[in-house]
C-alpha cells in the first residue's frame, strides 16, 4: 500500500469535482474490494474519495414501478429488501450467493458493480498483466485460468467479471444512473479488446449514484451460481434466468450468465429460441448450444463449456416445472 | 533459565500399571478450553499482538524472489534506503555473518545471490511503521537472471532418486515374501494409480515474530509448535550458543505441521534487532506465506492389490512419488501406512523423490497417511466393488493384530479397527447404502455413500516438565509444549489436577516458553501423549513429596479435594507446601515399546455425499467417524481434534490444490480466497466416536494421539461416496466439479 490523502465529502458534486480534478483519485464505497487491491499494490491511488456520506443510500419505488437504489445501499440491505424480494427475486437470490454475510454487509452497489477481475495474475503484482500494466503480457494465457472467461476474451486478456449481482442486474435491464448520465448497464461493463486495462465504460471521475430496474416483470426468477465449494466462492458460472410462461408455452425469457466473460454475458439470440415454444428439454439443449457457440478455452477452464450448456439446460427445467 | 536441578526422566519401557489417572475425575471430562476466555476476549497475545514495553519496536516487511531457479543480476534498494521511515535494507550484499551450511535446523538468510526458490527472502525493509516499511519494500527493485526450474511432478518421475530413510524405523522401501508372485498370482487384481495436489497448512495465524535482544541474549517471541529446535535453529544460524536464545511461543494459531519449521520472520527479525539495537517485529503476509513457508507436496501413488475371490488379500504394493527441493530429505511417506494396516503374505512399499524447484515440501497434518489413506483406501474400495464384497467386510476380514511386516513377534499395543468398522456401520447406517453406484436421486441430486479405515501412527518423545504447589494450594505446572490450539493447555491441567486431586481452577499451566523444561512440542500427534507423561511424572515426584511432607506412605495416600488423604487422616496440600512451596519435576524417555509393539490409532470413516447431476457439484451431507485412541483425555476438545481432521478430509477430497506456475515455480492460488478450504456451509453434520480403550503401552497416560488421525481416510471416504453417489471414479484428487462433470452422463 502506498500513502494517500483522503477526504469524505458529503455532496455529488463535491465528489465528483474531487475525483475528476485529483489526478489517480479513486471513489471508495465499502472498501472491500479497492483495499485489498491497495494493500497488495496492485491499485496505488493517490486520493481517496469516500462515497460513503454521500446521500446515496436509500432504495425508493418511483410512480413508474421502477425502483432506483442508491449507490451505497449494502448489499445486505438490497438482498433483504421486501419489494426486490418478491418482485426481483432474481437479484436477491444473487447477492446471497455471493461473498459472505460480513463483506455483504459493507459491500456497496456501486462497487459490487466495479469490483475487479479475481485473475491470479492481475493481483500478482510480480506477473505480467495487461490489465495491470497495459502491453505487459497476459499470463493467464498459457498459465493456470481455471476462473478465465470462455466467450469475448481477447489475446490480451481472458480475465472475468466476478460480480453475481450485476449478473442478475443484466437480466433485469438495469440503468446505471451516474452523476451525468444514464446508462444501460449492458452498456457498462466492456469486452477487453486490447485495451483490458479499462473495465467499463464510466469516464474518469464519473460517479454512480444509483441503480434503477426497471418495473417487475412477472417470471419465474432462478440465479443458479455453480462453484466449488457451497459459499465463499465466487462463481465458476452462474445463470441468472427470468421465464414467464403462459398455457404451457414460454412468453418472456431473459437469461445473463456469470463466470464466464470479461462482462456480465447476456445472448438475446439464445433467448428467442424459448419464446414462442413449449418447454422441452431439446429446446433447452438448442438455446444451450447457441449460448456456447464461440466459446473457447484455454486450458484449465475448458470445463466451463460443458459446465455452462449443462448448468443453463438444469436452470431452465427448474424455470419451466410445474 | 532451565531449572536448579538437572530434571531425572523415567524411562518408560514397560507398560503402565495402574495409576492416579485411571480415575478418570477429572481426566477425560470435556471441560472448556482453559484458555478460552483469552482467547475469546482477545486477551491471549499472539506473536505479532505482543507489545515490547520499551514500545520501540520496529517493523519489518520481507521482499521475497519472483523467480524459481537464477541468481539476483541487480538490487537496487537505494529509494528504499531513502524512503521515510527506512532504518535498514538487508540484502545478500550487508547480511551478517550467519552459520551454515543451510539444513534442517540452519536457516541462513539472504546468504549470496542464488535464487533457489520463489519465495525466498532477497530483502527485508526495517521502517518505524509497518505502512512505511510495507511501501519502501515495494522500492527495492530486483533483476535476475533465470534459470529454467523443475515444477512438474509427472514430469519428474523418470528421474526420481531414492531418498535417505527418515529414521531406522522408517525406510524408504519394504519388501515381505514375493510381491510379484503373489499378485500375479491372485484371482482378483486391483492396480490403479492416484493423484495428490500440493496442499497448503492455511492456518489461521500467519508467521510472525519480534526479536529483543538484551545484550547478547536474545528473546524470540515467535508462533512454533517445537521451540526446542526452533532456539536449536537460531542458534546455529545466528552463532549464539543455546543458552543465549530464548523462545516464547504461549498462543499459536494453527500450525498444522507448518510451524514445525523456522523461517526468515525469525531469523531476519533477530538480525535486524541485534543490529538495529531495537526490538523488531516482521510478519508473513498470506501470500508470502504460501511462497516462504513449507506446503505438502504433490504425490503420485501406485497401488496394486491382489485377493481371493474371498476377500483376502494376498498381495499389497504401494509405491509412491513426491517432490522437493533439491538436497532436501523430507519426502512424503505415503506408503507407510500400508505396512501396517492390512494382513497380506507378499508385500512392498517404496518412496521416490523428484527433485522441484517449488516452495519447500515438508509436514502438514498426518504426512504420509493423509495422502497415503486418499490412494490406498480408494484402491480398496475399488477392489471391494470387483469382488461384489462390502467395503466394510473387506477391510474386516483383512484386520491383523500384529505388524503385517514383521509378523507375531511384533503385536499391536492396542487395535480396534473391526470394532470401530462395526460400530460406525451400525450408528451411520451403512446397511442402506445401494453396492451399486448411481441408485438413489433426490431431485438433482445423486446420493451416495462411502467408506475407509483410519490409521495414524503413534509415537512418544522425550518431555519434562515441573510443578510446584504454593501455600495457597495452586499447583503451577511448567513444560516448554505448545498449545497449537489443540487444546493442550486443557488437558496437561487435567492430568495434573487428576494426579493432585485438585479442581483445574487451581492449576496453572505455563507453557510456551524454552525457559521452561524442555518438552515434545506439538507434531505428529505425540504433543499430548509426551509432555502429558511428563506432567504425569513431574505430578508424581511431587505427590511423592507431598507425602513424606505428611509422613504419610506415598503408595497408600489418596489426593483428593486439596488434601492428602490416608487412613482417614486428611492434610490440606496448601498447609503442606507451606510459604516455601513444594516443587518437583519429572519427565519421560521413550524405551523400545515402539520396537516391540506396533502402535497406531485407528478408526472408521462415513461419509454420505450428494453430487449434482448436471454440474457435478459435489457436497458431503453427513460423516461419522468412529475412533480407538485410547484413553480419551478431553472429550471436547478429542471431538474437536476428530471432526477438525475429517473437515481436513473434505478439503483434501473436494477442494484443496495449492496449484504452481510452470513458468515460475509459484503457487497461483495464494490466498484464502483462491486456495479453498472447506467453510462452514461446506460441513454439514460432522460427528466422532470413540470406542472405549485404554493403551497402557502407549504411555503412562494410556493414551494414543488424536490430532492427525481425523484426517486419515476421511478424504477417501468421500471420494468412495462420490463415486456410490454417482458412478464417477476419479483417481485424481481434489476432486473438483469439472472432473466430475467429465464423467456423468448427458443430461436427460
Ligand atoms: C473473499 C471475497 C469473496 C467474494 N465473493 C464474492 C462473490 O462470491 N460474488 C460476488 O459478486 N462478489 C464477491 N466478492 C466481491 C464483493 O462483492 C465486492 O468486493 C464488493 O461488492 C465491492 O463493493 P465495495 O463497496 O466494497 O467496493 P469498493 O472496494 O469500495 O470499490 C470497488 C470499486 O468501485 C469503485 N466505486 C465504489 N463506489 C463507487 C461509486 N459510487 N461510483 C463510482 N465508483 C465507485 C471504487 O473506486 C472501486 O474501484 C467477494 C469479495 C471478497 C473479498
Ligand atoms: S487475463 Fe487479463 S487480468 Fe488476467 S493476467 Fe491476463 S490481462 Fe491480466
Amino acid at each position: 500500500m502506498r500513502a494517500f490523502s483522503y477526504e469524505r465529502p458529503t455532496q455529488v458534486a463535491q465528489a465528483a469535482h474531487a475525483a475528476t480534478t485529483h489526478p489517480d483519485a479513486s471513489y471508495i464505497g465499502g472498501g472491500t474490494n479497492l483495499l485489498d487491491l491497495m494493500k497488495l499494490d496492485v491499485a496505488q491511488p493517490a486520493h481517496l474519495v469516500d462515497v460513503n456520506r454521500l446521500p446515496m443510500e436509500r432504495i425508493e419505488l418511483l410512480n413508474d414501478g421502477s425502483l432506483r437504489i442508491g449507490a451505497l445501499v449494502r448489499n445486505s440491505t438490497l438482498a433483504a429488501d421486501p419489494h426486490v424480494r418478491r418482485h426481483h427475486a432474481v437479484l436477491s437470490r444473487a447477492l446471497l450467493s455471493g461473498a459472505t454475510a460480513q463483506l455483504r454487509n459493507k459491500a456497496t452497489t456501486a462497487g459490487n458493480l466495479l469490483q475487479r477481475t479475481r485473475c491470479y495474475y492481475f493481483t500478482d503484482v510480480s506477473k505480467a498483466c495487461n490489465k495491470r500494466v497495459p502491453g505487459s503480457g497476459c499470463e493467464a494465457i498459457g498459465g493456470y485460468n481455471r476462473i478465465h472467461a470462455i466467450l469475448g476474451a481477447s489475446a490480451s486478456c481472458i480475465a472475468t467479471h466476478p460480480s453475481d449481482m450485476a449478473v442478475a442486474m443484466l437480466a433485469l435491464d438495469a440503468v446505471v444512473e451516474t452523476d451525468r448520465r444514464h446508462i444501460p448497464i449492458a452498456e457498462l461493463h466492456r469486452l477487453p479488446g486490447d485495451t483490458p486495462q479499462i473495465d467499463n465504460t464510466l469516464q474518469p471521475g464519473e460517479l454512480i449514484v444509483a441503480v434503477r430496474l426497471p418495473p417487475p416483470v412477472p417470471s419465474v426468477q432462478l440465479y443458479r451460481k455453480v462453484r466449488d465449494r457451497a459459499s465463499y466462492a465466487f462463481a465458476a458460472v452462474s445463470v441468472a434466468a427470468l421465464i414467464q410462461a403462459r398455457h404451457g408455452r414460454i412468453e418472456l425469457a431473459r437469461l445473463a450468465f456469470g463466470g464466464v466473460a470479461h462482462r456480465p454475458w447476456r445472448n438475446h439470440a439464445a433467448e428467442q429460441l424459448l419464446v414462442g415454444h413449449a418447454p422441452s428439454h431439446a429446446l433447452f439443449e438448442r438455446v444451450a448450444d447457441s449460448v456456447v457457440t464461440g466459446a473457447a478455452g484455454q486450458g484449465s477452464n475448458d470445463y466451463k463449456i460443458p459446465l455452462l450448456r449443462r448448468t443453463l439446460v438444469a436452470t431452465l427445467r427448474q424455470a419451466t416445472e410445474g | 533459565m532451565q531449572s536448579q536441578t538437572p530434571i531425572r526422566p523415567s524411562l518408560f519401557d514397560s507398560p503402565a500399571g495402574p495409576n492416579p489417572l485411571d480415575q478418570e475425575h477429572l481426566l477425560g471430562r470435556g471441560i472448556a478450553r482453559v484458555d478460552g476466555p483469552l482467547k475469546v476476549s482477545g486477551r491471549a497475545p499472539y506473536a505479532y499482538e505482543v507489545h515490547d514495553p520499551s514500545n520501540t519496536a520496529l517493523v519489518g516487511v520481507l521482499v521475497l524472489s519472483t523467480v524459481a531457479q537464477g541468481s539476483i543480476r541487480t538490487l537496487d534498494a537505494v529509494a528504499a534506503e531513502h524512503a521515510p521511515g527506512v532504518r535498514l535494507v538487508l540484502t545478500h550484499r550487508n547480511m551478517q555473518r550467519q552459520g551454515g551450511p543451510a539444513s534442517e535446523h540452519c536457516k541462513p538468510q539472504m546468504a549470496d545471490a542464488t535464487v533457489r526458490q520463489n519465495g525466498q527472502v532477497v530483502a527485508l525493509v526495517v521502517a518505524d511503521s509497518f505502512e512505511q516499511a510495507n511501501a519502501a519494500a515495494a522500492m527495492v527493485a530486483v533483476a535476475y537472471d533465470v534459470k529454467p526450474a523443475l515444477t512438474d511432478l509427472a514430469a519428474g518421475v523418470p528421474q526420481a532418486t531414492v531418498p535417505p530413510p527418515r529414521s531406522p524405523s522408517q525406510p524408504v522401501d519394504t519388501n515381505v515374501g514375493d510381491f510379484a508372485q503373489g499378485f500375479a498370482a491372485a484371482a482378483v487384481k486391483i492396480d490403479a494409480t492416484y493423484t495428490t495436489p500440493h496442499q497448503a497448512h492455511a492456518m489461521m495465524e500467519p508467521h510472525a515474530s519480534m526479536a529483543v535482544w538484551d545484550g547478547d541474549h536474545l528473546t524470540l517471541h515467535t508462533s512454533h509448535q517445537m521451540l526446542s529446535t526452533c532456539a536449536q535453529t537460531l542458534a546455529s544460524t545466528l552463532l549464539l550458543r543455546p543458552d543465549q536464545v530464548r523462545v516464547l511461543s504461549p498462543y499459536i494459531g494453527g500450525g498444522f505441521g507448518s510451524k514445525l519449521v523456522t523461517y526468515a520472520d525469525a531469523i531476519l527479525s533477530a538480525t535486524a534487532a541485534r543490529q538495529l539495537g531495537r526490538p523488531v517485529k516482521i510478519a508473513l503476509t498470506r501470500p508470502q506465506v504460501f511462497g516462504q513457508t513449507t506446503h505438502r507436496t504433490a504425490t503420485i501413488q501406485r497401488v496394486r492389490l491382489g485377493a481371493d475371490a474371498d476377500g483376502t488379500l494376498r498381495a499389497i504394493g504401494h509405491e509412491s512419488w513426491s517432490g522437493n527441493q533439491q538436497g532436501q530429505t523430507f519426502y512424503e511417506t505415503a506408503a507407510n501406512q500400508t505396512r501396517l494396516l492390512y494382513a497380506a503374505h507378499d508385500r512392498m512399499t517404496a518412496h521416490r523423490q523428484v527433485r522441484l524447484d517449488l516452495p519447500l515440501a515438508s509436514s502438514m497434518r498426518a504426512p504420509g497417511e493423509a495422502v497415503g489413506l486418499l490412494a490406498l483406501e480408494c484402491a480398496m474400495d475399488e477392489l471391494a466393488e470387483r469382488l461384489r464384497m462390502d467395503p466394510v467386510a473387506l477391510r474386516v476380514r483383512n484386520d491383523t493384530q500384529y505388524d503385517p511386516e514383521k509378523g507375531p513377534s511384533r503385536p499391536f499395543s492396542s487395535r480396534r479397527l473391526t470394532e470401530c468398522l462395526h460400530e460406525g456401520a451400525a450408528r451411520f447406517g451403512w446397511e442402506k447404502r445401494s453396492p451399486v453406484p448411481g441408485q438413489r436421486r433426490e431431485g438433482q441430486w445423486l446420493v451416495g455413500m462411502g467408506m475407509a479405515s483410519a490409521i495414524r501412527n503413534v509415537a512418544l518423545k522425550p518431555s519434562n516438565a515441573e510443578a510446584t504447589l504454593d501455600g495457597r494450594g495452586i499447583l503451577t505446572v511448567g513444560t516448554a509444549m505448545t498449545d497449537i490450539g489443540t487444546g493442550t493447555y486443557t488437558i496437561l491441567t487435567q492430568i495434573a489436577g487428576e494426579m493432585l486431586g485438585l479442581p483445574p481452577e487451581r492449576v496453572v499451566m505455563q507453557l510456551g516458553d524454552t525457559d521452561l523444561p524442555e518438552a515434545s512440542g506439538s507434531g505428529g500427534s505425540f504433543g499430548a501423549a509426551s509432555s502429558g507423561s511428563a506432567v504425569y511424572y513431574a505430578c508424581a515426584q511431587l505427590r511423592i513429596a507431598l507425602a513424606r511432607r505428611a509422613g504419610f506412605d506415598p503408595a497408600r495416600s489418596r489426593f483428593e479435594n486439596g488434601q492428602i488423604i490416608q487412613d482417614g487422616r486428611a492434610v490440606s496440600l496448601a498447609s503442606l507446601a507451606g510459604a516455601q512451596g513444594i516443587a518437583a519435576t519429572g519427565g519421560i524417555k521413550p524405551g523400545d515399546l515402539l520396537k516391540k509393539y506396533a502402535q497406531a490409532s485407528f478408526g472408521a470413516h462415513f461419509a454420505e455425499v450428494g453430487v449434482d447431476a448436471d454440474t457435478g457439484e459435489v457436497r458431503v451431507r453427513r460423516m461419522l467417524g468412529v475412533f480407538g485412541i485410547g484413553r480419551v483425555l478431553n472429550a471436547s476438545t478429542a471431538r474437536s481434534q476428530a471432526i477438525g481432521g475429517m473437515i481436513f478430509g473434505i478439503g483434501a477430497a473436494l477442494m484443496e490444490d495449492v496449484v504452481p506456475d510452470r513458468r515460475h515455480g509459484d503457487f497461483v492460488n495464494h490466498d484464502l480466497a483462491e486456495y479453498h478450504v472447506p467453510v462452514h456451509a461446506d460441513v454439514p453434520a460432522v460427528e466422532a466416536y470413540f470406542v472405549e480403550e485404554v493403551d497402557p503401552i502407549a504411555n503412562p497416560l494410556k493414551a494414543k494421539g488424536v490430532g492427525e488421525l481425523g484426517i486419515c481416510g476421511a478424504g477417501a471416504a468421500v471420494a468412495n461416496a462420490i463415486y456410490n453417489a454417482s458412478g464417477v471414479r476419479i483417481r485424481d484428487y481434489p476432486m473438483t466439479l469439472d472432473k466430475v462433470l467429465a464423467g456423468l452422463p448427458d443430461q436427460a
